[in-house]
């Protein structure tokens, strides 16, 4: 590889030839703001923050775009850089709300932070001020224009994930992001994938805060209030009070959520469980029965809605085996009321989920086993981790506590949901076991971990190769259904996650700023997490669930009933784009 | 300023309807050739609705937002129909000088519509453009291809009337 020397602030760097500026500084430990940049997917020079002064080149320069030549000498701090960055802060802020005090983002929005740094004066220039309506027509975000500063990151998010239902509309300083023909959000084939939200700098793109519905719950006596979390959320919690990225916190979740005052403290985990038993007994029942093949899974709230959007005919192809939200929401509902004799109504179902689509999902028809919703309210990681903080809980000084009986008790299976191919390795944990109708030890299946956007993997069990395929992400969603649709796939299970990575990187999860995005591999660090949670595990495999024993044994009449299939399965709809 | 967005029924026929296809089967090959495409529609709809812009985009295979992007970034393209006589006020420097402003807004109180965009009964509509090379008979607007010049507010009925027939 031909490589260039150059300087960063005098220390001398090796870098590729046709790096940039921005990346020779990475290289040699120095630290460029960037606001627009995001690496590989939204490289386009636009905010202007990255400016630095370089050898050879006319005036300031977008460290971000501007390649490296040999013997160039860059210095990225001087005098002249800051006030041009800082005019920059000013002219953003000309067109900015700057309600910092009230808005979800405040601390952890990357424009405070700078302007906090280069020492803004926020009045300096008052102008035209265009005033934009909020968009909250969605149950799963809001909206605010008047917080955006036009870097266009959401933009190249949302392409990522295919749908590309937000873009720049206007020019000039009538830009604003939007919709076409600047219809509402819900008028849009959005998948409600919350990915958005995550990479927006500001709070212009936040999820819809559902925690006062949570706090009105969890004050009102006459509700029982149970809560159950999802696997990823373990992996990620931490992040909101400055752990370090992939550190378990499941003990210390379930005793802030006790705290918080919940009735009960479940785990999604068993019902993650509860779905691979059912998912797989389909998976069977299709082939067995020759029905449509390949299945697909239908976990991720995000990928169903992409399928009903861009793949209407494809619906068929789609588990009807309810989310793990939902037949946790269900079994909630149902056996767990039941057993305990409180009136399903008087029970209010509390998720914690990686996921914006999940606000989506509970709404959705069919999804209300006990004749009421499964779930009533769902909040991401990110709300769960306000809460904490409302409260004035000490997250990391907290102790380790259990989940409670009888929904707390899991498997390995169970949490590795949360990573993409996790459903898919433990589907095929199960599925193993049952067709050869042996005990296999050998649990791990390597070839579907890792957080590439598809996976394919033949698999033989008990002398049969079956072929399977793992994608996730809307732009790796759609290559794998292209193929499906033009029949040239031979894969007989597909497991599709909305989000890159699966949940691990869902559009729910806590916030971190880009240079750390594009600086660690998020969804590797914390996939981990559950990785080895799993690996620790006594039992790994679904159908080992001693709730699961119990569920069929007391409950269901059998894997694949007609009364798990009442309460456990839902139906999809074809949606117009 | 923001483009409008005309919400003038669409008629559009089927004859249009086949000439855009042929357009857009002659280019669908290249995504970079959707300016190109977006403009063959503009001169077959004389604007770019809602219903030609989906049109556009599900068979070039870009996002329905891309192609209202770009409508919305080049001056060229128009979201609103032209009515049976498109008036065009020039705002350029000289025009505008000699008072085209207060001929714009005489125009716009009288037939109730702003900028790009057209009457609910589809007979005016308004434009405001740069320069038009015509600065000596400043102030000047035309009404479809007429070019009417050194005029004064209260020219503006009379020019109406000769059009309302």
């Amino acid at each position: 590889m031909e490589m260039v020397n150059c300087k960063v602030n005098g220390i001398a760097v090796s870098v590729p030839k046709g790096s940039t500026i921005l990346e020779a500084a990475r290289a040699a430990g120095v630290e460029i703001p960037t606001l627009c940049y995001m690496k590989k997917i939204n490289e386009i020079g636009a905010c202007r923050i990255c400016i630095v002064e370089a050898t050879g080149a006319r005036g300031l320069v977008t460290a971000c775009v501007y390649p490296v030549s040999e013997g160039m000498e860059i210095k990225t701090n001087t005098e002249k850089v800051q006030k041009a960055r800082k005019t920059t802060l000013e002219l953003m802020l000309s067109t900015h709300d700057k309600k910092c005090l009230s808005c979800i983002r405040s601390t952890d929005c990357e424009l405070q932070k700078l302007c906090r740094e280069y020492g803004v004066d926020e009045t300096a220039f008052e102008g035209y001020k265009p005033q934009y309506e909020l968009d909250e027509s969605t149950p799963h975000l809001v909206r605010n224009n008047n917080k955006c500063i036009l870097c266009r990151r959401c933009v190249a998010a949302c392409r990522e994930q295919y749908v590309a239902v937000i873009g720049p509309n206007d020019r000039g300083i009538d830009t604003s992001i939007g919709t076409a023909f600047k219809v509402k959000l819900s008028e849009v084939p959005c998948i409600s994938c919350g990915q958005c939200t995550a990479v927006c700098p500001t709070g212009a793109l936040t999820e819809k805060d559902d925690t006062d519905k949570v706090w009105a719950a969890l004050s009102d006596p006459t509700k029982h209030v149970v809560v159950q979390t999802a696997p990823s959320v373990r992996a990620t919690l931490g992040e909101c009070f400055g752990m370090p990225i992939g550190t378990n916190v499941e003990g210390k979740m379930v005793v802030a959520l006790r705290r918080l005052g919940f009735d009960k403290v479940f785990d999604t985990d068993f019902a993650a469980d509860l779905t691979i038993v059912e998912e797989a007994s389909e998976l069977i029942d299709r082939i067995k029965n020759k029905g449509v093949l390949p299945m697909i899974t239908s976990c991720s709230p995000g990928w169903v809605k992409f399928c009903e959007f861009y793949f209407p005919e494809l619906i068929p192809h789609l588990s009807t085996c309810k989310s793990p939200q939902q037949m946790g929401g269900a079994v909630i509902k149902t056996y767990y009321a039941q057993k305990m004799g409180i009136d399903p109504k008087d029970i209010v179902s509390v998720s914690v989920m990686p996921c914006t689509a999940k606000k989506f999902e509970i709404g959705r028809p069919d999804q209300s086993a006990a004749g009421v919703p499964d779930v009533d309210i769902s909040i991401t990681t990110r709300e769960l981790g306000r809460m904490i903080k409302r409260a004035g809980l000490k997250f990391e000084a907290l102790p380790d506590e259990e989940f409670d009986s009888p929904l707390g008790e899991d498997t390995g299976a169970g949490v590795i949901f949360g990573a993409t191919g996790g459903v898919m390795e433990a589907a095929l944990r199960t599925a193993h076991d049952w067709l050869t109708g042996e005990d296999h030890l050998d649990v791990e299946f390597h070839a579907v971990r890792g957080t590439q956007s598809i996976k394919e993997a033949s698999v033989n069990i008990g002398g049969t190769e079956v072929k399977v395929a793992v994608a996730s992400g809307g732009n790796a969603a759609k290559e794998v259904m292209d193929k499906v649709k033009s029949g040239e796939a031979d894969w007989t299970f597909i497991e599709i996650m909305g989000c890159p990575g699966g949940c691990v990187n869902g559009g729910g999860q806590p916030i971190q700023p880009q240079y750390v995005r594009d600086t660690v591999d998020l969804k590797a660090v914390r996939a981990k997490a559950l990785y080895d949670q799993d690996a620790a595990m006594p039992l790994r495999k679904s159908h080992e669930s001693p709730v699961i024993k119990t569920l069929y044994s007391e409950w269901y009449d059998g894997f694949g009933g007609h009364k798990a299939h009442h309460d456990l399965h839902t139906s999809y709809v074809a949606r117009k784009r | 300023m923001q483009k409008k967005i005309s919400s003038y029924p669409f008629n559009g026929t089927a004859e249009q309807e086949q000439k855009l296809d042929a357009v857009i089967a002659a280019n669908k090959h290249d995504k970079s050739r959707l300016m190109a495409v977006m403009q063959e529609a503009q001169e077959i709809y004389g604007y770019l609705p809602v219903e030609v812009q989906r049109r556009i985009a599900d068979g070039m295979d870009v996002p329905l937002e891309k192609v209202f992007g770009v409508s919305t970034f080049y001056a060229q393209f128009s979201l609103s129909p032209k009515g049976k006589n498109n008036i065009s006020v020039c705002l350029g420097t000289a025009c505008y000088v000699k008072g085209s402003g207060a001929l714009f807004d005489k125009i716009s109180e009288k037939l109730g519509i702003g900028a790009d965009e057209c009457t609910p009964d589809g007979k005016f509509s308004l434009t405001a453009c740069r320069c038009i090379g015509a600065c000596g008979l400043a102030p000047v607007l035309t009404v479809n291809e007429e070019v009417y010049g050194r005029l004064k507010p209260e020219d503006i009925d009379g020019i109406l009337a000769k059009y309302s027939e």
